[in-house]
């Protein structure tokens, strides 16, 4: 068993008081591929954020020793402006951003490796279009090659196979194995639990609090997947505060 | 009449044009390529609000300098725009509220403030003045203040342009990055309300966008990448002004609105005529090989 390279510590994370995900406790290994499963509203994407720094935890603590540079994060597709004028290219070159930073010139062998993100994610020649252009699959594919400019340790995927087409989402699936094989860290959330069977051999599964976290064959019990359902039930707007151990 | 007279003379002849032509050109320069921005971040109406949150300011400006100093209305402007921006930005990420919603509430209050302070003191003349604009009456100092703002605005742009972008474009990756988005937001919040200050002097409250948000469509029809239309936009801005100045003074007519109505005119052509325009669809040109 590797290392632990980021922990949970009794995580809630809330939306007006409601708790998004609650008492989420475990770690992500080092060089681990794990899914956040679950079902709609489970608060996967919120835990997500959580975990990248972007949403204030309201109880309990995230412990890594990573800096922001070590982390990729990918968006989920809704969050981006699909029709802001900006290439391909530039698009993925965005991807340098630790080297040249908010204001830093983009040396010319990141202008290479953009090029070569590219070939990888099979859209050679693609660097001038215009993103608007481009379909969903061909998109993400962008977005992909913009993680591979990244070069991160650990790298986060939001629903990054979500309305994407069976020949991308094969492709897409193929980078994320490469990138567990260089001994990367990959947490995805995702919602089709035939997928995380197939791919992901660690999962944890929520719906609002942790319900299993660990190999995925025994997370994906039929009995954790029958609870898991039961759990995502909508918010109780009478609810009492939670007062539930650390 | 010759070329001569109809496009030189006037500029020739008088300071005041002169005036405001630099004016114009320096309003053009900054503020198309702001509003191409504004445009693309969605908030081309909260131009408009914020334009007419400058008003209080401008106008307690007016009554402490007791005249219409454009300097002293552009520094009131100034601090009212920026504490309506500011206020704004704060009730959206601390309350239910949207920016577009809460941007309503204060603009609508900084503008009945600042009416109700010009009608204390000040004519009707005067109200005209606010939120039309005197650009004939630009003088030295004020003309410095707008090239000032020109300058910081550019320089400005090309610093943060990057930032700026992924802001725009991908908020999620900015904040994954550590790029403090809302830093970004709140100096391109401020580089607006520059520009709308000095618009405000040439143009009044009502039209201070006019240079603004009109440039931006005409140069989303016409151009595909970012810095095409942000030159296109400030293009058009500096056309608009010449020839709105030079069709006022040989038309008799009121210079700031005349101006926008050039803009107006130009976007109008652009709708029909501009590759994304309407021709295009009814007119389609053959699909190509590759």
């Amino acid at each position: 068993m590797s290392a632990p390279l980021l922990k949970l510590h009794d995580l809630t994370v809330t939306y007006e008081r409601h708790p998004a995900v609650h008492h989420i406790s475990g770690a992500f290994r080092a060089g681990s591929l794990t899914a956040i499963a679950g079902p709609n509203g489970a608060g996967k994407s919120t835990l997500l954020k959580a975990i990248m720094g972007e949403l204030r935890p309201a109880t309990g603590r995230i412990e890594h020793h990573l800096t922001r540079a070590d982390i990729g994060y990918l968006p989920q597709a809704a969050d981006i402006n699909r029709r802001f004028p900006i290439s391909v290219a530039d698009t993925v070159l965005l991807g340098a951003w630790r080297k040249a930073g908010a204001f830093g010139r983009v040396a010319g062998y990141e202008m290479e490796k953009a090029t070569a993100a590219l070939s990888a994610v099979g859209l050679e020649g693609f660097g001038q279009r215009p993103i608007g252009s481009l379909s969903a699959g061909q998109f993400q594919r962008v977005l992909f090659a913009r993680l591979l400019m990244q070069d991160a340790r650990l790298i986060l995927l939001d629903e990054p196979f979500t309305a994407i087409d069976a020949r991308t989402t094969r492709d897409l699936l193929d980078i994320v194995g490469r990138w567990h094989g260089e001994g990367r860290t990959v947490v995805a959330v995702l919602h089709d639990f035939e997928q995380v069977r197939t791919h992901f051999p660690e999962t944890l599964l929520i719906a609002r609090e942790a319900i299993g976290w660990g190999p995925t064959a025994e997370v994906l019990s039929p009995a954790n997947l029958i609870k898991a359902r039961a759990m995502a039930e909508r918010w109780d707007e009478d609810a009492e505060a939670c007062e539930m151990p650390a | 009449m010759t070329a001569y007279d109809i496009f030189l003379a006037p500029l020739a002849d008088y300071g005041f044009m002169r005036r405001a032509l630099v004016a114009c050109l320096c309003l053009g320069l900054s503020s198309g390529p702001i509003g191409v921005f504004l445009m693309l971040r969605r908030m081309s109406l909260v131009g408009d609000a914020m334009s007419h949150a400058v008003l209080p300011g401008a106008a307690i400006g007016y009554l402490v300098a007791g005249s219409l100093s454009l300097t002293a209305m552009g520094i009131g402007g100034l601090v009212a725009g920026l504490s309506v921006a500011l206020l704004s930005g704060a009730v959206s990420r601390t309350t239910v509220l949207q920016e577009d919603a809460s941007f309503a509430s204060f603009y609508l209050a900084s503008l009945a403030l600042g009416v109700l302070i010009v009608s204390l003191r000040g004519s009707n003349i005067d109200l005209l003045h606010v939120l039309f604009g005197t650009i004939l009456a630009i003088d030295a100092p004020a003309l410095y203040q707008i090239g000032a703002i020109a300058t910081i605005t550019l320089l400005a742009l090309a610093l943060v342009y990057r930032p700026l972008v992924a802001e725009c474009f991908d908020p999620g990756f900015l904040a994954a990055v550590g790029g403090r988005g809302p830093v970004y937001h709140v100096l391109f919040l401020l580089l607006v309300v520059l520009n709308l200050v000095a618009s405000f002097q040439a143009l009044g409250t009502l039209m201070a966008v006019g240079l603004m948000m009109l440039p931006a469509a005409i140069a989303q029809l016409w151009a595909k990448n970012l810095p095409a239309m942000m030159a296109t936009a400030a293009a058009s801005a500096v056309a608009s002004g010449y020839l709105g100045l030079i069709a006022s003074y040989h038309l008799s007519l009121a210079s700031g609105p005349t101006i926008v109505m050039t803009a107006a005119l130009i976007y109008g052509g652009s709708l029909l005529f501009a590759p994304s325009g309407i021709a295009r669809r009814i007119f389609p040109r053959p699909h190509l090989k590759g």
